[in-house]
């Protein structure tokens, strides 16, 4: 306790990603967009709500890619975003009778602001008590949303029930699935989008900053502007994911915001693996599917039985998914060779 | 000025809670350098097992020490099972194992003991204390208990072997191997004296907000706060913390309108957020220089 100086020499706090293995080649991302284009159209309403969730979800998760895997910032707060965006739209569309469509990028614009703001306190933190911090306030939004100051706009712990829209131009489409397809476009714009950032001047940034801040300051990185943009960036894509989950539930109440589900999206990272963009849709089936299969396992244990599949991802594939894709890819190679 | 006073000793009870808890995080804290979000849980566990040795007959202090050492073995136990393989994984890794623990242990608890809550028995008794309405005999001996913990940890680091040996492992690893120190048993002992720590936090707290599996929540987010008021790496501050946290979430809830009971949370978070900004190394936390 009286020591002053610590070696920096532990582990990273996130290891460092090349930017090439942050993504999938073009013959694989080609099929699977196919796959989830075609899909829906055989299988019934319920499972194409449950893959409209996952991309919703997949979303999230990305977005929190973009802030740990990219710019090395821990969150475990991002459900308070969710949250934004969701109440934002629920509010526009009914109270202000706003096209559902339009609510979106309203959330997203808001959802920046809020994460702009939240980064700057978080400037002065990093790890363990960035964690925290975060971890406070999603543990905070829920009251927020239930005070009596905001209870005219969001309906207080009653929460607000939004409609689901109809399909457009009279297409013959049930709602489930026209709204699965609004979001599949949203999801594969916002992951073009996410690439491109990634790739671009201030992805390096991101990164430089990730792997060493005083090194990236030496060379002229403005540390604070991007560690903020970051911040602003992931809780943007947040909110539109909340937006988007909003309408797909079609019911917003303060509970559902819970510090549960900022673990979830958390927990979805990992899973997927930390700084690959396309694990962030593998691990947000992990954080669907999983408590199901835990609770298909036994009832009364799901919460045990989800904690040793965790331990065991952890355990067996430390990297995520990433690691199983990179194994697989390996194999692949040396068939061919043979 | 009555009301004040009153806020202010009832704001000392309460704060007692938070004390314990912030002592037991920031052991963990100094052990392994990161926070155990299984604290709580890890404490809810320890509760109910010296409830059902109370159940099976044993008395009060029996049930206590036995507790204690089972604590003690458990949180050794999980360490050298769970995180010493871990040891070399990421931090995002290592908070995914703390999360996935503390499912496992709320489940487990839910299943052997079920949701329903418990009444747990104190030693202390709880008629006023004092002849003051507002402190309870229960809360002083909690209050009592606490700082003979500090007191005893005070003494373990500062005068005993395997207490320098620790704050040796915690403050230079490297260093502290080199002088034959066996720092992957030192993180060992500090898990298992946080559990301990944790499990007598447990006991304590237990007569106030009743047994059940849920319990520790509320409480482990004040601790948070608590151990990041007075400094993560100052047990002391911790206790100081705790008690102030307390004081201030009183005269808060007394003073300011619209405050009540469902602003508690949001009150916890303005005080993380605001301490880290203005302080982030707490009242009585050293500030932790890197070497490039």
């Amino acid at each position: 306790m009286s020591a002053v100086e610590e070696i920096a020499s532990q582990a990273p706090a996130v290891e460092a990603v090349p930017k090439r293995a942050m993504t999938l080649s073009s013959g694989t991302a080609f099929v699977i967009v196919l796959l989830l284009l075609v899909v829906p159209l055989f299988v019934k309403n319920f499972i194409i709500f449950q893959m409209t969730m996952l991309l919703i979800y997949g979303l999230a998760v990305l977005a929190l890619n973009i802030l740990t895997g990219g710019s090395g910032q821990f969150s475990l707060g991002n459900s308070a975003f969710y949250a934004i965006g969701a109440y934002t739209s629920a509010i526009l569309m009914e109270q202000y009778n706003v096209n559902y469509a339009l609510t979106l990028p309203v959330a997203g614009v808001i959802c920046f602001g809020a994460g702009f703001l939240f980064g700057q306190p978080a400037l002065r933190l990093s790890g363990v008590y960035l964690a925290l911090a975060t971890f406070a306030l999603a543990t905070a939004m829920p009251q927020i949303l239930k005070l009596g100051f905001f209870e005219q706009w969001t309906g207080g712990v009653q929460g607000l029930v939004v409609t689901k829209p109809d399909a457009p131009f009279g297409l013959p489409m049930s709602q489930d699935m026209w709204l699965y397809y609004f979001t599949l476009a949203i999801t594969i714009a916002i992951y073009i989008f996410s690439v491109n950032l990634l790739r671009s001047r201030s992805g390096r940034a991101f990164m430089a900053i990730r792997d060493n801040e005083i090194a990236a300051s030496a060379m002229g990185i403005d540390v604070a502007t991007y560690k903020t943009l970051a911040f602003g960036v992931s809780a943007g894509i947040t909110g539109v994911a909340g937006g988007l989950g909003a309408i797909a539930v079609q019911f917003v109440a303060p509970d559902s915001y819970t510090i549960t589900l900022a673990i979830s999206l958390f927990l979805g990272m990992v899973v997927g693996g930390v700084g690959w963009l396309p694990g962030s849709f593998v691990g947000s089936a992990f954080i669907i599917f999983v408590p199901n299969i835990a609770e298909g396992i036994s009832k009364g244990l799901s919460g045990a039985v989800f904690g040793v599949l965790l331990f065991l991802v952890i355990f067996l594939v430390p990297h995520g998914s990433r690691q199983v894709a990179m194994v697989a890819q390996q194999l692949l190679g040396k068939l061919r060779k043979n | 000025m009555e009301l004040f006073t009153n806020q202010v000793l009832a704001g000392i009870a309460t704060g007692a809670i938070y004390a314990c808890m912030a002592l037991a995080v920031v052991m963990i804290y100094q052990a392994i350098d990161h926070l155990n979000f299984a604290q709580g849980e890890m404490a809810m566990f320890s509760t109910f097992i010296s409830w059902q040795l109370m159940q099976w007959g044993l008395p009060y202090w029996g049930a206590f020490i036995v507790t204690l050492a089972f604590s003690f073995a458990g949180g050794i136990a999980i360490e050298r099972v769970l995180f010493k393989p871990l040891t070399k994984a990421p931090i995002l890794t290592q908070v995914a194992g703390f999360i996935a623990l503390f499912s496992i242990i709320n489940s487990c608890a839910g299943l052997i003991w079920d949701f329903t809550i418990k009444q747990y028995p104190t030693p202390f008794g709880s008629s006023p204390f004092l002849g003051s309405q507002l402190i309870s005999t229960h809360q002083a001996g909690m209050i009592g208990i606490t700082l003979l913990l500090l007191v005893g940890l005070y003494f373990f680091f500062q005068y005993t072997r395997v207490g320098l040996a620790m704050r040796a492992a915690a403050a230079l690893p490297e260093s502290a191997r080199l002088v034959g120190i066996n720092t992957s048993w030192m993180i060992a002992l500090g898990w298992g004296m946080a559990a301990a720590i944790g499990s007598i936090a447990g006991m304590l707290i237990a007569p106030v907000v009743f047994l059940e599996p849920n319990m520790m929540g509320g409480v482990l987010i004040y601790g948070f706060a608590a151990a990041v008021l007075g400094g993560l790496t100052s047990p002391f501050g911790a206790v100081l913390g705790g008690f102030l946290v307390g004081i201030f979430e009183n005269l808060a809830g007394t003073y300011i309108p619209h405050v009540g009971n469902e602003m508690k949370l949001p009150i916890a978070l303005a005080l993380i957020i605001s301490v880290l900004v203005i302080k982030p190394a707490g009242l009585f936390g050293r500030n932790i220089v890197k070497r490039v």
